[in-house]
């Protein structure tokens, strides 16, 4: 029995130190940080700009308070002396039009110089873009399909990246529009539907960093999240040379068994597992699944009880998502996990 | 429909009637809609229509509000399980759905079909029949795109309906069939509205309103008419594609066709950001109408706000693209329309200005109507900070599609659309009903949606900088959300309450409300001239103006005193009204208008019959729907007979046509 979680939450029951925020504010990458800075100056420029629209508004409430009363003659008199006054109309071209444009030019300039500092997406719409990038990310209802051709991995809703270098990254969806989203790290950009969009990702720590998909995508839309490795050129080098191994051939008579009830409850319909006859492309990749942080795309943290619960009743955790509820019996369960948790 | 005819000397002493009373019972008898089931069905009194359409929007405005609600409560805290994601997907679909194109836009145009009229010195609209169609239809498509949650297939794919996802291969459900020809069918009831405004502003302002006196909300509700015209073509093509797309398989918004996923997105936010406009506008205009009133003088710089709002109008088509920035569009194109995003706050700076410059030389009465402008304008500025934050790149990035737009848009929206309706509703009630609403209730109703809309509203900029994202159904505990989350279900429950002292104040004012007399807040346009609620000509003789603020420079008695010149007389002959020129209103001619009509609301049943038909896919019931839809047009064309004068007017209902002096008739 597992309770509905959604991913962050068990990121913090993870053995890798993670952080637990999305904030726009914690930023760990150049990109991040270029609009956390212009944040917070349009936030105190909002600040200051409320304080005074609000002083112009308050004073005269407080001011002319009881001065008022709804006779006709007065009004009509006001309509005499403050017809077009040209004052009048000189204070408000000034406050509501000279003021104004000069802030706004200003922050615009600003915006565009942290813009261009972004330099995302670099590729718009380009169909060799995916041969080119660094890693490839797909998007699908409700997960994230990993690619990185030249290193030849194949994975899932986990990406890793070595630290302080930009990562080119080639977006494209499976299905409906996406959008890839790491807060911590880089602004959105759309996954959209017949077109692939190109952006940097660089951290500047090393770290987990949580993503997100940030464009609604259906009824699991909440529950498509992924996650971010930062970690030293060594250790992501390692970490590419397991992911291009194929699975290791099960040996223990439980992990075999496993494999048979994989095969045999029809699991490889749509997982494949590189290495064997197992070439199911509907779902994710499953060949090293264990060493993933979490499962159903950021939704469970992966540990042996949660990826039980789920390969017995996706429905319950993540109701709508494309995996069927596949009626097993609790040796089968056992053994599919077991063979599940070899492939390492 | 108006035809106009040659301005017809009144024959001296012919057709003239001597005594101001006879003239009135004239009046009545052309005027008058009966009392009864076929009047209700067949009016075309604009006041009539108009508050029609304020009770309807409220009604959708509940339910939109209900939807809401349900959100909120299943948002209340982390991994709730009170709605499946599909129920709330329904629900967030539908909520912005009505709340835009139900309720922000409707009930503006049933302030603009009230007080239209009154405010430009006319008896009725320019097309008084397809006025009473607007609302036929706009009603029968409010409840067609309801009827969806009563089978629980509600639209479910946002109010912008993305595609693919609103495509068939992944909405084989009827939802978005619900969503694409209710909207068709609601596009032709606004759009046949909005022509109607144009053109009633254009040629009925009475004599003397030449266009540098049009009142301010007759401005706004021009500039949002236009703006409407010319949206709404985008939004109808997108649909049409989309319902081609679903039915049909063609590849409009396919790229494996040969279509564009991205061109949904072009086509919907042309018509779409505009339509933000479309519905703040007329509430600009309303705010602009209460705030001299209540300050007891002109509103400062009359000229610049009415050129804000045709700037703004216009501005708001070339900003579409700010919704896009993270599409992957060029640097060069995010720039554009970034750049473009920051003009069009340039006309709301004016327009505010000019409302703090008209208090800071005012002397402010603190009515209810008054505070609710106050806190419009409190909202207001904050929804608009916080959308120059949105409107640049490196920011919107990070922002966009979070709670962050939630709250900026919220504050826009209910800042600048549900507090000025509810400062109008306060302010015109006595106009409407001849009763004045309780003032303790209103300014009650003011601090309590006032607080409850900061509560519900400002911890979602929060909880849109921690990341969370748009349309979510749930969220994990532990990730900053928490707290946010929870007040700003607190707050939906204040807000709440607030409407519900609103409500309160409505009903009781209704029952028993104070008597309010013609003018109770000594307010200066011509609404106020006539009787409180006004008779059903509008107006015994057609006023003349003779500057900006009639009632204070010329005064009611002197208005209700004014001839419309030497044709008075002839428009007893039917139902008329004086014709002037555009820019300068002068008496052009008279307007002849048609009687009471059954064929609008035949023609709007006729439709939607049709899209019912089209909707359950039957060929019988579509092909009725046509052949209905022909058949009531034809009708309503049908030759009516010679109007002018000497013709006795049509007019429906029983009683004997009084006679009037001279004895003509």
């Amino acid at each position: 029995m597992i309770a509905p979680r959604s991913t962050l939450a068990l990121l913090a029951l993870l053995p890798r130190q993670v952080p637990t925020t999305l904030s726009i504010f914690a930023a760990r990458g150049r990109a991040a940080m270029e609009s956390a800075a212009l944040g917070w100056g349009l936030i105190v420029i909002s600040v200051i700009v409320f304080l005074i629209f609000l002083g112009f508004l308050a004073l005269p409430l407080w001011r002319n308070r009881g001065r008022g009363d709804l006779s006709m003659a007065g009004a009509a008199q006001a309509v005499r002396d403050q017809h077009d006054h040209p004052d009048e109309i000189r204070g408000i071209l000034l406050l509501g039009l000279a003021l104004p444009a000069l802030v706004l030019a200003a922050v615009f300039v600003w915006s565009t110089i942290k813009t261009s500092a972004q330099a995302q997406p670099f590729a718009v719409n380009d169909p060799d873009a995916s041969e080119r990038a660094d890693a490839v990310v797909i998007g699908h209802q409700w997960w994230w399909e990993v690619r990185y051709p030249r290193d030849g991995v194949l994975t899932a809703n986990e990406l890793h990246v070595p630290v302080g270098r930009r990562v080119r990254i080639a977006l494209s969806t499976e299905d409906v529009n996406h959008s890839f989203w790491v807060p911590q790290l880089a602004g959105k950009t759309d996954l959209v539907a017949g077109q692939v969009n190109t952006i940097w990702l660089e951290a500047d720590t090393a770290g987990t960093y949580y993503g997100e998909c940030a464009e609604f995508c259906g009824p699991q839309h909440a529950h498509m999240g992924f996650t971010v490795v930062a970690e030293s050129p060594a250790d992501y080098a390692d970490w590419l040379a397991t992911q291009h191994a194929p699975a290791v051939p099960a040996t223990q008579p439980e992990v075999q068994a496993g494999r048979a009830a994989f095969a045999s409850l029809g699991c490889a319909g749509c997982h494949a597992v590189r290495g064997t006859v197992f070439q199911g492309r509907a779902g994710p990749d499953l060949t090293h699944l264990a060493s993933r942080a979490t499962l159903a795309a950021g939704t469970l943290p992966n540990t042996r009880g949660d990826l039980a619960g789920w390969v017995a009743d996706p429905q319950r955790v993540k109701p709508g998502n494309r995996m069927p509820v596949v009626a097993m019996s609790g040796t089968d369960l056992q053994a599919v996990v077991a063979y599940l948790e070899s492939l390492h | 429909m108006a035809t106009r005819v040659e301005p017809t000397p009144a024959p001296a002493g012919a057709a003239r009637p001597t005594d101001p009373r006879e003239a009135v019972e004239r009046l009545r008898w052309i005027w008058e809609t009966p009392r009864t089931l076929a009047g209700a069905l067949t009016t075309v009194d604009h006041k009539t229509i108009g508050i029609r359409y304020l009770w309807t929007a409220a009604f959708f405005f509940v339910l939109a509000g209900a939807d809401a609600a349900l959100m909120r409560v299943q948002l209340a805290h982390a991994d709730s399980r009170f709605l499946s994601p599909e129920a709330y997907d329904q629900l967030f679909s539908m909520h912005g759905t009505a709340m835009i194109f139900l309720y922000a836009s409707p009930v503006l145009s049933g302030f603009s079909n009230y007080l239209v009229p009154l405010l430009i010195g006319s008896r009725d609209m320019a097309f008084p029949r397809l006025n009473a169609f607007s609302y036929w239809s706009f009603l029968f498509a409010g409840c067609f795109l309801y009827g969806s949650i009563l089978v629980g297939q509600a639209p479910d794919g946002g109010w912008f309906a993305y595609v693919p996802l609103t495509t068939r291969a992944y909405s084989p459900g009827p939802n978005l069939d619900f969503y694409a020809l209710g909207l068709l069918f609601l596009t032709i009831s606004t759009t046949v509205g909005a022509a109607n405004f144009i053109v009633s502003i254009a040629k009925l302002r009475a004599p003397g309103m030449s266009i540098n006196r049009m009142p301010i909300y007759v401005w706004s509700t021009l500039s949002a008419s236009v703006a409407m015209v010319f949206a709404l073509p985008s939004l109808t093509v997108a649909l049409v594609f989309l319902e081609l797309d679903r039915r049909y398989a063609t590849h409009f918004f396919d790229p494996q066709g040969g279509g564009s996923a991205l061109l949904w997105q072009h086509l919907f936010w042309v018509f779409g950001h505009p339509w933000v406009y479309v519905v703040v506008l007329p509430a600009f205009g309303i705010v602009s109408t209460i705030i001299p009133t209540f300050c007891r003088r002109p509103l400062a710089a009359y000229t610049l706000v009415a050129l804000a709002s045709v700037s703004v109008a216009i501005f708001g088509f070339g900003v579409w693209a700010h919704h896009m920035f993270t599409t992957g569009m060029s640097a060069m194109a995010t720039s554009f329309f970034s750049a473009a995003s920051m003009t069009v706050s340039l006309p709301s700076g004016i327009a505010t200005a000019s409302w703090l410059t008209t208090i800071w030389f005012g002397k402010p009465v603190y009515k209810t109507p008054f505070l609710y402008c106050i806190g419009f304008l409190l909202l207001f500025v904050i929804g608009g900070l916080s959308g120059v934050m949105t409107g640049l790149v490196a920011f919107d990035r990070q922002v966009t599609d979070t709670y962050f737009v939630v709250a900026h848009l919220h504050y826009v929206l209910v800042g600048a659309n549900v507090f000025p309706v509810l400062a109008g509703v306060h302010y015109w009630f006595p106009k409407f009903t001849g009763k004045m609403m309780h003032e303790g209730l209103g300014k009650l109703s003011f601090w309590v949606l006032f607080v409850g809309a900061n509560v519900l509203f400002w911890p979602m900029h929060h909880l849109g900088l921690a990341g969370m994202p748009r349309r979510v159904y749930t969220y994990a505990p532990g990730m900053g959300l928490d707290a946010g989350n929870f007040w700003s279900t607190i707050g939906a429950a204040i807000f709440s309450v607030g409407f519900l002292i609103f409500v309160a104040n409505v009903v009781r004012s209704l029952a028993g409300g104070e008597p309010a007399g013609d003018n109770p807040w000594g307010a200066s346009t011509l609404e106020w001239s006539v009787s409180s609620p006004p008779p059903a000509y509008n107006f015994a003789r057609i006023p003349t103006v003779r500057g900006r603020e009639p009632l204070w420079e010329q005064g009611a008695d002197e208005i209700a005193a004014l001839d419309s010149g030497a044709r008075g007389a002839t428009l007893l002959e039917g139902r008329e009204t004086l014709g002037t020129t555009v820019m300068d209103a002068a008496d052009e001619g008279i307007m002849h208008m048609p009687g009471d009509s059954p064929w609008p609301l035949a023609l709007a049943a006729a439709l939607a019959l049709l899209f019912w038909g089209l909707m359950l896919r039957g060929f019988w019931p579509s092909l009725l729907g046509v052949v209905a839809t022909v058949f009531a047009l034809g009708a309503w064309f049908w030759p009516a007979g010679h109007h002018g004068p000497g013709v006795p007017p049509r007019r429906g209902g029983a009683g004997r046509e009084p006679a009037y002096g001279g004895g003509a008739a």
